[in-house]
C-alpha cells in the first residue's frame, strides 16, 4: 500500500480521456442506429413499424449491463471474441440507438403532418421529402432532449469497466486495489464525471428553453 | 458458428433465478417507495423551503443526476467504510438506490408542483388552511397526478438500474445469474434468460403502475 500522489490524479484524467472516446464512438453508433429506427418507427408499413417498437422495447425494458454481457459473452460464443472495447462500443451503441430512435421519432412527429402532405401534393418523393422537408425541422427540435442523452450516454460508460474496459471508473479501481483510499478515490473519480457531464446538462436546459422560446405563440 | 445452446443448466437453476427475481422486485419496490417520500419533501423543501436548503436540495439533485450510479454504489459500499460507516451489501445497494432514485424523482415531483395553478393556493389560503395542509391536501395530489406517467418510467429505470448493484453482491437478480454464470460456464443461455426476466419484470411494472394510476386517479379516464 502506498498514499496518493499527484500522478495518480493525472492517472484518473488520461483514463477519462477512454471515457470520452467511448462516450463519442458509442454516439456515433447509436445515431445511426437511432436515426434507422425512427425512420423506421414513422414508416408507412406496419411490419417495418413493429420491428422498430419491438427493438426500442427491448433495448429500454432491459438493463444495460445484460445487454452488455450478451455482446461480450454472445460474441465469445460465436467465435468472435470482440474483447472488451469493441463489445462496449457495440452494446452502447445498440442501446442508444433505441432511445435516440425514441428521441428522434417524437421529433419527426412534431413537423407538423400538413408540410409532408404537402410536399407530396408537390410531386416530392419520401426520400426528398424527409430530407429537405421533416428532417432539417426535426433536428432543431431534437437537438435538446440529444444533448440531454449525451449525459446517460457518458455516464452509462461506466458501466463498460465491468466488462473489463479500462475507462474512468475502471481505473479507479485499479487505483483503490494499490492505494486503498476507496472514499477520496471515488469521490474524485465522481467529480470527473460531473465535469463531462453537468456541461451537456446545462447546454441541453439552455436549447430547451431556447425551443420553448421559439415555438412560443 | 459450431456453438450448440444448452439451456439445461439454466432450467437446473431455474429457483435460483426465480428467487433472485424476487428480491430485484422487493429490492426496487421498497427503492421506489423510499425515493417518492424522499422526493415529496426533497420537492417540498425545493419549492419553498428557505434559500440555504433550497440550494442543497438544487447541488444534491444536480451532483446524483450528473454522475454515473455505479460510481455512487462505490462510493457508499467502499468509500463510507473508510469514513467509519460500515454498510452490509443489501443496506449499501438500498442506500444507493433511493439515494440515486430520490433525485431524479425530486425533479419529477417538483415540475408537478410547479403545474399546480398559484390561484388554488391562494384560495386554500383564504379558506383558512395553513401551508402544510394546502401542500397535503390541494398541492401534492394534483402535482403526483400530473408526474404519475414519467414517474412511472423513472422507477421503470431505477428497477432496471438495480441490476448494477450485483457489484456489490447484493442479493438479486443479476447477482445470482453470475452465480449461476459462474458454477456453469453458460453465460450466455443464463443471461439471456435473465435479460428475459427483466422484460418480464419492466413489463410487470408498468402494468402495476397503470393500475395504480387507475385506482388512485379514477377521474383521470374519465377527463
Amino acid at each position: 500500500m502506498r498514499s496518493l500522489n499527484f500522478g495518480d490524479f493525472l492517472f484518473l484524467i488520461e483514463a477519462a480521456r477512454w471515457t470520452i472516446l467511448l462516450s463519442v464512438s458509442a454516439f456515433v453508433g447509436g445515431g445511426v442506429i437511432g436515426a434507422i429506427i425512427a425512420l423506421l418507427r414513422v414508416s408507412k408499413r406496419k411490419p417495418l413499424r413493429y420491428f422498430a417498437i419491438g427493438y426500442i422495447q427491448l433495448f429500454q425494458g432491459t438493463p444495460l449491463l445484460l445487454q452488455l454481457f450478451l455482446v461480450f459473452f454472445g460474441s465469445d460464443m460465436m467465435g468472435l471474441a470482440l474483447g472488451p472495447w469493441v463489445a462496449a462500443t457495440l452494446g452502447l451503441s445498440l442501446n442508444a440507438g433505441a432511445f435516440l430512435g425514441e428521441i428522434w421519432r417524437g421529433a419527426i412527429q412534431a413537423v407538423p403532418r400538413a408540410q409532408g402532405e404537402a410536399a407530396e401534393a408537390l410531386g416530392l418523393h419520401y426520400l426528398p421529402i424527409m430530407r429537405h422537408i421533416v428532417v432539417p425541422q426535426a433536428l432543431r427540435i431534437g437537438v435538446a432532449p440529444t444533448v440531454g442523452f449525451l449525459v446517460n450516454l457518458v455516464k452509462a460508460t461506466s458501466l463498460a469497466s465491468i466488462i473489463g474496459f479500462i475507462e474512468l471508473t475502471r481505473a479507479g479501481q485499479q487505483l483503490n486495489n494499490v492505494t486503498f483510499r476507496p472514499f477520496t478515490i471515488y469521490m474524485t473519480v465522481a467529480l470527473l464525471y460531473f465535469l463531462l457531464c453537468w456541461p451537456l446538462t446545462i447546454a441541453s436546459r439552455k436549447l430547451e428553453r431556447r425551443m420553448a422560446f421559439a415555438y412560443r405563440r | 458458428m459450431g456453438y450448440t445452446f444448452n439451456f439445461i443448466d439454466v432450467w437446473h437453476a431455474r429457483d435460483e433465478l426465480l428467487l433472485g427475481a424476487w428480491l430485484t422486485i422487493q429490492l426496487s419496490a421498497v427503492s421506489m417507495v423510499l425515493s417518492l417520500l424522499v422526493a415529496v419533501f426533497g420537492a417540498l423543501a425545493r419549492t419553498s423551503g428557505p434559500k440555504w436548503l433550497q440550494r442543497m436540495v438544487a447541488c444534491y439533485v444536480e451532483f446524483i443526476r450528473n454522475t454515473p450510479f455505479l460510481v455512487q454504489v462505490f462510493v457508499i459500499f467502499f468509500g463510507l467504510p473508510g469514513l467509519g460507516l460500515r454498510l452490509d451489501a443489501n443496506t449499501g445497494a438500498l442506500i444507493a438506490m433511493v439515494l440515486n432514485g430520490s433525485a431524479y424523482t425530486i425533479e419529477i415531483v417538483r415540475a408537478g408542483i410547479e403545474a399546480v395553478n398559484h390561484g388554488q393556493v391562494e384560495a386554500a389560503t383564504a379558506l383558512g388552511l395553513r401551508r402544510l395542509q394546502t401542500f397535503r391536501s390541494i398541492v401534492l395530489p394534483q402535482a403526483l397526478r400530473a408526474v404519475f406517467t414519467p414517474l412511472g418510467s423513472q422507477f421503470i429505470l431505477l428497477m432496471l438500474n438495480s441490476s448494477i448493484v450485483s457489484v456489490i453482491s447484493a442479493d438479486e437478480l443479476t447477482a445470482a445469474a453470475q452465480d449461476i454464470q459462474s458454477r456453469t460456464f453458460r453465460s450466455f443461455e443464463v443471461y439471456m434468460v435473465t435479460t428475459a426476466i427483466y422484460l418480464v419484470l419492466s413489463m410487470g411494472f408498468t402494468g402495476v403502475f397503470a393500475v395504480t394510476r387507475r385506482l388512485c386517479f379514477p377521474k383521470l379516464e374519465t377527463r
